[in-house]
């Protein structure tokens, strides 16, 4: 039996903020990017657990699991817990597309007063609470990089970007922070 | 040193002093001084040296608007800025500031020799001048005209300061904050709307803060202004912006704002940004970007002291400065009466109102008596005197040669006021001219947006305000009165502006542009006021003629007999004001520039000394340097060792791609010029993708890992175009298969570990899978287990060698390449980078698209025809490889080259000819697309474009260099291991 391989993620140590930004690395997660046509969408929310949101720029969540809508027939879905989510998707039956993406993507978490205006140093998308309320979510920019962005309150966010990007979304959110209100 | 302030005027604390220095003397400003109010209260009107005839330059306005006074102002060596303001910079304590375009001193200044010499340097001189001989250009004419081009001196040391970006929304954002946009901003607001209220001076007021005969709702403007500030400040739902300039009017309301943070603070927190750009996407936009008042163009116009009234009324009724001490004015407007009037009631001697017009507004004339000023009516100022400073202004009768000199230290002017139109041009609505007041107006608007007060022509302040409540949406009763209704305002030169060509009447300050080089573009065959612009540079100064364009405009129609619309006015561009770079580039500076993509395994790599290259935007290790080793002696070392022992790499940029769903074969079909279909669950195989028009667009290994599941691996650099590729064929050609793509490059850790000794090196570490030649040949893939995380296992090879591609979960790729090395390392394998990846496979003629291939590639120019198949019905490119020019024979082709000096690398790029001696321009027959020393080989190799190479195979060709011609010989690409058999163990 060989040696285990041990875990490295990605942010490991970062830090920064400011009394009204504070920003930390969210903890490893299990990932899908699901994909399946709108016939599915019952089934696989079954098994699933969660209701898989059919509107733009919603999410849904049940648990440790949150599903975002990126597209008519694309999810982002999250687990916090125990994952499975490869399995659950597939005990569906139904025609679709679930590939982990666990460890390609990371996530930071942006919680404070001023986690909007820090967003908006480099994400365009209105970020009131008017337009973007608790549990809206978003393929977007944010400076030179896409990213996921998911509120998950008045003044939360988690911000989902692929691995070798997070140094550069991590530092702008860090620099952004500065200039927030 | 005496004060020119004047005691009880304007609106500074006088307690509340700052120092600063200027060209070296130290003065003392009060707070909320402008560089330009604080030294006029100082007595000092000299500021610059025009930038073609070095004239002395004295403050033109207070404003945005100024062309003349433009200075350097720094706080040190590194934070310091060219071309500032004087009427924009707000004075801080301990700010250095220095006059510019001017040699040894500012009153001194050797350059002032253009001025004499300025018959020689009329317009369109160094059109005409630098014609000729051609050779001139380079090495004397361009560093003559660069050096003495520009105004101030960029820094050269890297700005300390940071700069912030910021996005936001509206419902309503109002450009300016004066009168009508205050009333604007405050009537949408009070409808619930989200407000943004933007001002580029310190204050808001707007010409509320010169004008003091203006009263709203019962209050002077000024309270009635800082009232509504107060008010707006209150609500949540408004944001005021002052400092801050609307710079640009793009697409569907996309506006750009430069907010200035701290160039007015002293000792400014450094966590503040120097500047802040807002980029803001607003429902609706309110222009109420007022008026700017003209000069009068006369002979000799430009002496120190000579402003516009609207100029010294600010900054005697805001800053309490007085702007002379005998003072001339000389208008066609109304307006300057009232600059007048306030500066007589100041206790200043006003000694003559010149009123070019006949019969001024009578109202005015009975005002100046009261106040005991003599109005000349009917008369012009044709010309002034004074060297650093007017001393005096010559008038006449209109029409008369007998002239009158009247002492004077400053002489304010008045031509009318122009429209701010240029953000409702840059939003691309269309003008027209009201001829009556002779001015361009909004008129056709292209975008949500609506223009109120006086950009708008809305002089009256009861209906301006009418006007701005209406367009905020709300419905704000304000009264509002002014002290008289003005009236007049001319545009073109005046009585004083000759029709002598000697006379220099200026038109454009900045550009030193006067009416005789109007007249002389017109005369030279310049009809279009486009052409007229570029011979005269006239306003094309960073200014863009705000005070300029109208006069130039109306000089060319004179002089064209045309009406001024059909001369035209020339567009206004973005930005409407200069910003700084800082501000543009924000937070993409430093790290922030661009994303450094670094893979899972860059510590490790990093800690075995790699040097690294940029792909893309990835760092990948490039080789990696034992002690004492250059790059050359690294690269054949590890190219060695991967032939002889083994060789570990990271490829973990590779792109990747899952294709998933019942129709993935079938799509893949269409994707590829190969076929999937046939391909055994485990399998791998190579695959080339061609364009819609036959050539070369990708490769990759694709294996297939279930029916309806392959794992597509693309080039590093072609990853996100080949996923967007595919997508867009799928979503547009291909929308009925069933069939999904899923980006998974940064999923996986990839170590890629090559040679002999490969299986030796993994095999412990893999589980569930067996390894030998039998059961995991080349060309395979499994899912298994490696050091107890799942892994997918692929058997292909870039080197020719035995080889395995070990993918883990991204987070496990340091473990498991740490345990790969440390067995690989007992074994005597070596680490290697992207540069000795790149020696191995052209060894075995690997191509390298982008590299080998350029985009004008067919697979069979490569050699790789066999990749396409002939039974298929479709793919993306079946058509286009039948068009002629791509089946005709004589096509390059790529073939290897041996050049007959086997220690001679050749240049990549260098161009391949058949005959050396024949005549220039030789015929080319392509180029060298790869060329590396090859240590297994102890050769050189090269692989090269060359046309109909392959009928060329053992012929000599040449490759002409700067200093000697290299002959090569031509063969097949494969260097190394010709019969294959390595590979397979």
């Amino acid at each position: 039996m060989a040696e285990l391989a041990t875990r490295a993620v990605p942010l490991a140590g970062a830090h920064g903020g400011t009394a009204s930004v504070r920003l930390k690395p969210a903890s490893s997660a299990h990932r899908i990017s699901l994909r399946a046509g709108e016939d599915a969408v019952s089934t696989l929310s079954t098994t699933l657990g969660l209701s898989l949101p059919t509107q733009p720029k919603t999410s849904a969540s049940s648990g440790s699991r949150t599903a975002l809508w990126l597209g008519p027939d694309e999810w982002l879905v999250i687990d916090e817990g125990e994952g499975g989510l490869v399995e659950a998707a597939r005990s569906s039956g139904a025609v679709h597309s679930a590939t982990d993406v666990s460890h390609r993507n990371t996530a930071i978490l942006i919680e404070g007063p001023g986690s909007s205006d820090a967003l908006n140093g480099g994400c365009p998308l209105d970020l009131s609470l008017k337009a973007f309320p608790v549990g809206s979510c978003a393929r977007t920019l944010f400076g030179k990089i896409e990213v996921v962005l998911l509120r998950t309150g008045e003044q939360s966010f988690r911000l989902e970007c692929w691995r070798s990007f997070s140094e550069y979304a991590f530092g702008l959110l860090r620099e952004a922070a500065l200039d927030a209100e | 040193m005496t004060s020119h302030r004047i005691k009880g005027a304007g609106r500074l604390t006088p307690a509340r002093k700052a120092r600063f220095t200027f060209d070296g003397k130290i003065y003392t400003a009060l707070e909320g001084d402008t560089v330009a109010s604080a030294l006029l209260a100082n007595g000092v009107h000299l500021m610059g040296r025009s930038f073609k005839y070095h004239r002395p330059r004295g403050i033109l306005s207070a404003g945005a608007e100024e062309p003349n006074a433009l200075l350097d102002v720094a706080r040190d060596s590194a934070r310091c800025q060219p071309n500032v303001r004087a009427s924009v910079q707000e004075v801080f304590d301990g700010a250095i500031i220095q006059s510019q375009n001017r040699w040894p001193f500012l009153s001194f200044d050797i350059g002032g020799i253009n001025n004499l010499l300025s018959p020689f340097f009329a317009a369109g001189f160094y059109y005409k001048t630098f014609m000729w001989p051609r050779e001139a250009w380079a090495k004397l004419y361009e560093p003559i005209i660069r050096r003495a081009a520009g105004l101030g001196v960029a820094p050269k040391e890297e700005d300390p300061d940071h700069y912030a970006n910021r996005f936001a929304h509206c419902d309503v954002l109002v450009a300016g904050a004066g009168a009508a946009g205050l009333t604007a901003a405050l009537s949408a607001a009070e409808t619930g709307a989200s407000v943004i209220l933007v001002d580029e001076r310190a204050e808001v007021g707007g010409a509320l803060l010169f004008d003091s005969g203006i009263v709203i709702d019962g209050k002077p403007g000024y309270d009635w202004a800082h009232g509504v500030l107060a008010r707006l400040k209150a609500m949540p739902n408004v944001r005021v912006l002052t400092r801050t300039t609307v710079f640009g009017y793009y697409n569907h309301n996309f506006i750009g704002l430069a907010e200035r943070v701290t160039d007015h603070l002293p000792r400014p927190n450094k966590s503040l940004p120097r500047e802040r750009l807002w980029q803001v996407r607003a429902k609706k936009v309110v222009l109420a970007t007022g008026a700017i008042e003209r000069h009068m163009v006369f002979a000799n116009n430009d002496r120190p002291g000579i402003m516009l009234a609207s100029a010294a009324r600010m900054y005697l009724n805001h800053y309490g400065v007085a702007v002379g001490s005998k003072v001339g004015v000389y208008t066609a407007h109304d307006s300057a009466y009232e600059a007048a009037f306030d500066l007589k009631r100041a206790g200043i001697d006003v000694v003559s109102i010149v009123d070019c017009r006949a019969k001024p507004n009578e109202a005015l004339l009975s005002a100046a008596r009261v106040l005991g000023i003599e109005v000349l009516s009917g008369y012009s100022v044709v010309n002034t005197s004074g060297r650093l400073r007017i001393s005096s202004m010559t008038v006449a009768r209109n029409g008369s040669t007998n002239h009158r000199k009247i002492p004077v230290d400053a002489l304010l002017m008045s031509g009318g006021w122009t429209p701010s139109v240029h953000l409702f041009s840059q939003s691309r609505g269309k003008l027209k001219f009201d001829a009556e007041n002779q001015r361009f107006l909004p008129n056709i608007y292209a975008e949500a947006c609506v223009s109120v007060g006086a950009c708008n022509g809305t002089d009256e302040i009861g209906a301006l305000l009418a006007e701005a409540s209406a367009a905020g949406g709300g419905a704000l009763n304000l009264s509002g009165e002014s002290a008289y209704a003005w009236t007049g305002g001319m545009i073109g030169a005046a009585e004083g502006a000759g029709p002598d060509t000697a006379v220099k009447a200026f038109v454009d300050f900045q550009h030193d542009v006067t009416a005789k080089d109007i007249r002389l573009a017109v005369r030279e065959g310049m009809h279009s006021i486009e052409h007229i612009k570029r011979f005269t540079t006239n306003g094309m100064a960073s200014d863009q003629g705000k005070l300029s364009n109208m006069h130039g405009l109306a000089i060319a129609a004179e002089m064209l007999g045309k009406d001024i619309p059909q001369v035209g006015l020339t567009t206004f561009r973005a930005p409407y004001t200069p910003v700084t770079y800082g501000t543009l580039i924000a937070h993409s500076r430093g790290d922030l520039f661009d994303p450094a993509r670094k893979t899972p395994l860059h510590g490790e790599l990093v800690a075995a000394g790699a040097e690294f290259e940029d792909v893309g935007n990835w760092k990948r290790a490039w080789y990696f340097p034992r002690r004492g080793e250059d790059m050359h002696a690294a690269v054949n070392r590890e190219c060695k060792t991967a032939r002889e022992v083994a060789g570990i790499f990271d490829a973990s940029t590779l792109g990747k791609i899952e294709v998933v769903g019942p129709d993935a074969a079938k799509f893949l079909n269409l994707m590829y010029t190969n076929a999937w279909d046939n391909l055994k669950p485990g399998k791998c195989r190579y695959g080339i993708m061609t364009r819609e028009d036959g050539f070369i667009y990708d490769d990759g290994v694709v294996g297939r890992l279930a029916e309806d599941r392959f794992h597509v691996t693309t080039t590093t650099g072609g990853a996100p175009r080949v996923l967007h590729h595919m997508e867009d064929y799928l979503q547009t050609e291909f929308p009925d298969l069933k069939v999904w793509l899923t980006s998974t490059t940064e999923q996986w850790a990839v170590i890629a570990v090559q040679g002999p000794k490969a299986r030796d090196i993994i095999e412990p570490l893999v589980e569930g899978l067996d390894l030998s030649n039998e059961a995991f040949p080349h060309m395979s893939v499994a899912e298994c287990t490696v050091m107890g995380v799942p892994a997918r296992l692929f058997r292909v090879s870039f080197t020719g060698e035995i080889g395995f591609e070990v993918n883990v979960p991204a987070d496990y790729g340091a473990s498991v390449w740490k345990a790969i090395w440390e067995r690989g390392e007992a074994l005597g394998a070596c680490l290697y980078g992207t540069e000795t990846m790149h020696v191995l496979r052209a060894e075995k003629g690997y191509i390298i698209v982008g590299q080998d291939t350029d985009g004008t590639v067919t697979p069979d120019d490569a050699g790789y025809g066999w990749a396409v198949s002939k039974k298929k019905m479709d793919f993306v490119g079946i058509r286009g490889l039948k068009r002629p020019d791509l089946i005709r024979s004589g096509r390059k082709q790529l073939v290897g080259l041996l050049t007959q000096d086997l220690t001679e690398v050749l240049e990549e790029g260098g161009q391949i000819v058949a005959d050396p001696n024949e005549p220039k321009p030789m015929t080319m027959l392509g180029h060298v697309t790869s060329a590396y020393w090859s240590e297994n080989l102890g050769r050189s190799i090269a692989i090269a474009l060359v046309a109909d190479g392959r009928a060329r195979m053992g012929k000599t060709v040449y490759i002409p260099m700067k200093d000697k011609t290299i002959a090569a010989t031509v063969t097949d690409m494969v260097f190394f291991d010709k019969e294959g058999g390595r590979i397979h163990g």
